[in-house]
């Protein structure tokens, strides 16, 4: 698979994920998969956890999805990415498949991956299934109406983390997701967020170019959720990146890289923006904003700050 | 027939290990599995004929039974065979998936191995785990021996492909009775049951928006085939009704299956749904499922040469459940015992109980049926109780006099 990814050819193509489906506007989940889509060459079978992407996708009689497509459960697309890859490899053998490779992609959001499906996923990796696993992360359980999830950053309020009289939303922080698929010593792992668009396909294209199992983390902000004017969208995903809320990083093999803006940021600390900088254009912090919740931007800087400065030591800029 | 009769070797094996010996042979692409007592067995000696290189299968030892199923439902989708096993709480994680694979018509096989459920944590055999899932759309067949653990898996691939059902099937035996208790099993030779079986071929299916051409029901990589959309009010009902259509067409694709397994193998189980013994003269008869029709036969036998009219039925088939016949077969009975080996906790009577007598509504000629709740968490029905409820019911037959409706088998006061 070649690594150069021509955008004019690309361009010209039909996308896999067709519009006519019911994401809101503004919704960053099919800008991604549109995106990760365009550059798979060859068979591809998508497997989708239960969430806003699957059921706005393919209300029957209708679908959006212009490849094969299953939809299991909520906790399950890592172990039926596992299935598919098992009866590809068997059937193979028996001579049924003749096809040199075939893509597997899990498509899920952070309900299905931090929380409920992180035992499957686990497993998954463990294993060492060669698919790739796509985590998009609107932050919160955005389909069942916005309650916290593991994905779900510290302040946030959601509808079960509401920012109250004596609790200012969200207590804890966001887990380390991809620290964890690192973690299991998965071959690739890599943030993204479909602002940077052009690092997310090159991602996309390398994680498909590798055997194993390949992690992609990507923000996927959501108007509903977050509370942001839908044009806001990429806006928001630039400046999560900008305020090192959400670094632009690969894994490969164990060995750590800074990419785009990120990149930029390490080489150039100036770039560095105040995390404000992100919780103020979103409504779901808009109380964080309020003096006696200064503290909470606080912690939140100083996590930030924590976790970009770790990043920088992994990457060697420090 | 005789022919493969005579190739066939007799192996000492337990339950599990007859199942396993049936998957080996009936080319089964993928086998996700997670150990749980008493199906471990299974999952051993399967891995033990992939380690050798004795099968082309793909064995996924996956990380719980919620993913055995779930990778099982994604191998399906694929067009692969797929296999699975597992028992009580492992099955009762699995609940969710159920229902997916029958809805999504995904053929796939799994032997349960019948074990109670907790609390309090017990290893041991009832039928509360594969009555949990009753409801879930599984073809559930009930086996009495090993050897008819072997014949039932083989056969299952079968009825689970057939183009008019497509449904899952569950291949239930009972814990430790069977899944740990050695007998000699005839085994059919490979090629004979790999020609049986077949390889698994997808149906074909018409989708509006890819035109007139019919394109197998599988995702083949290339095909954009949405498997498991959502269907809202307006749709999901008509998801539905294939489902009970399939599940009734299952009926008789099993006594098919059933009567050319015996042309094949000399071994028929009555006539695949149920196995009825003395039966046409009988004045008191049993219901029930698994391996304790072994010991009630055998004192049904035994009362029958001291001249009382006792028969026994079988019910190999509980999903679908058959219906028709079980009315015909014990409309001349005067008292009908029916035995489950499980509770439904707050409904009158066990779940096999409720099935009899709902049966027998709409007939003119109707038995007193009454139920035997027994051996919950592994607890035995020796010969002695057996018989001492078949003299209960014949006491009942006599005098027409039911000092009890529901009653509990051996159960300290």
């Amino acid at each position: 698979m070649s690594s150069v990814i021509n955008i004019r050819e690309i361009a010209k193509k039909e996308p896999k994920l067709l519009p006519g489906h019911r994401l809101c506007a503004g919704c960053a989940a099919p800008v991604i998969v549109k995106l990760i889509l365009s550059v798979v060459e060859g068979p591809v079978i998508v497997a989708n956890a239960t969430g806003c992407l699957e059921v706005a996708t393919t209300i029957y009689p209708y679908t959006s999805w212009r490849v094969p497509w299953v939809h299991n459960a909520f906790e399950n697309a890592a172990s039926t990415a596992a299935g598919i890859d098992a009866a590809i490899k068997a059937l193979r053998r028996r001579g049924v498949i003749k096809n040199n490779k075939v893509n597997i992609i899990a498509f899920a959001g952070d309900g299905g991956t931090y929380d409920i499906g992180l035992q499957a996923l686990s497993g998954a990796i463990e294993r060492g299934h060669d698919f790739l696993y796509v985590l998009y992360d609107n932050e919160a359980y955005m389909n069942t109406g916005i309650q916290r999830s593991g994905g779900t950053p510290m302040g946030a309020a959601t509808t079960t983390s509401p920012a109250g009289n004596v609790i200012p939303g969200k207590p804890q922080h966001k887990k380390p997701i991809a620290d964890i698929v690192v973690a299991h010593k998965a071959p690739y792992v890599a943030t993204a967020t479909p602002a940077h668009w052009m690092d997310l396909m090159r991602k996309a294209k390398k994680a498909l170019s590798i055997e194993g199992p390949k992690f992609l983390h990507v923000l996927s902000p959501c108007p509903r959720g977050w509370r942001h004017d839908p044009s806001l969208t990429m806006e928001i995903a630039k400046v999560a990146v900008d305020t090192c809320y959400f670094p632009l990083w690969e894994c490969e093999n164990g060995e750590w890289r800074l990419t785009d803006r990120s990149l930029a940021i390490a080489k150039n600390p100036q770039l560095k923006k105040p995390v404000e900088e992100f919780i103020k254009v979103q409504g779901r912090f808009r109380h964080l904003l309020r003096p006696e919740n200064k503290h909470v931007i606080e912690k939140l800087q100083e996590y930030v700050d924590a976790v970009w400065a770790d990043l920088l030591k992994r990457t060697g800029f420090k | 027939m005789a022919a493969e009769r005579t190739q066939e070797i007799v192996m000492g094996l337990n339950g599990n290990e007859a199942v396993a010996w049936a998957v080996k042979q009936c080319n089964v692409d993928v086998v996700a599995a997670y150990p749980i007592t008493p199906q471990t067995i299974i999952v051993e000696e399967f891995s033990e004929f992939v380690a050798n290189g004795e099968v082309n299968t793909e064995f996924v030892p996956v990380e719980s039974e919620h993913s055995a199923l779930s990778a099982c439902v994604g191998a399906a989708a694929v067009g692969a065979r797929a296999f699975t096993a597992t028992a009580s709480q492992g099955l009762a994680l699995m609940w969710e998936i159920l229902y997916i694979a029958a809805g999504l018509r995904l053929p796939i096989v799994m032997a349960v191995v019948n074990r109670a459920l907790s609390a309090p944590i017990n290893i041991h055999c009832d039928h509360s785990d594969a009555m949990g899932a009753r409801d879930s759309g599984w073809v559930q067949l009930y086996v009495e021996d090993s050897q008819e653990a072997y014949d039932t898996v083989i056969q299952a691939f079968r009825i689970a492909e057939h183009p008019d059902v497509l449904l899952p099937v569950m291949v239930n035996l009972d814990g430790f009775f069977l899944s740990h208790t050695l007998q000699d099993v005839r085994i059919l030779p490979d090629e004979v049951v790999k020609k049986f079986v077949g390889t698994r071929d997808p149906i074909k299916i018409k989708v509006p928006y890819l035109g007139d051409k019919e394109v197998p029901l599988v995702l083949d990589g290339e095909t954009p085939i949405t498997l498991g959309p959502l269907a809202l009010p307006d749709y999901y009902f008509e998801h539905k009704m294939p489902q009970v259509e399939a599940m009734e067409k299952a009926k008789e694709v099993i006594k098919e299956v059933n009567e050319e397994y015996a042309r094949l193998s000399g071994r028929k189980y009555g006539n695949g749904l149920t196995v009825a013994y003395g039966l046409d003269d009988a004045e008191a008869a049993v219901v029930l499922l698994g391996s304790a029709a072994g010991t009630v036969r055998y004192v049904a036998r035994e009362l029958r040469r001291e001249g009382y009219k006792v028969g026994v039925l079988r019910i190999r088939a509980f999903r679908p459940f058959p219906v028709e016949d079980v009315v015909e077969k014990l409309s001349n009975v005067k008292v009908v015992c029916v035995m489950d080996r499980a509770i439904s906790y707050g409904a009158r009577g066990g779940p096999l109980f409720m099935e009899v007598r709902s049966a027998f509504y709409d007939s003119p000629e109707k038995p007193i049926i009454l139920n035997y709740i027994y051996g919950l968490g592994g607890r035995d029905l020796p010969p002695a109780v057996a018989r001492k409820i078949f003299l209960e019911l014949l006491d009942i037959a006599e005098t027409g006099r039911v000092k009890q409706l529901i009653n509990y088998v051996g159960v300290r006061e």
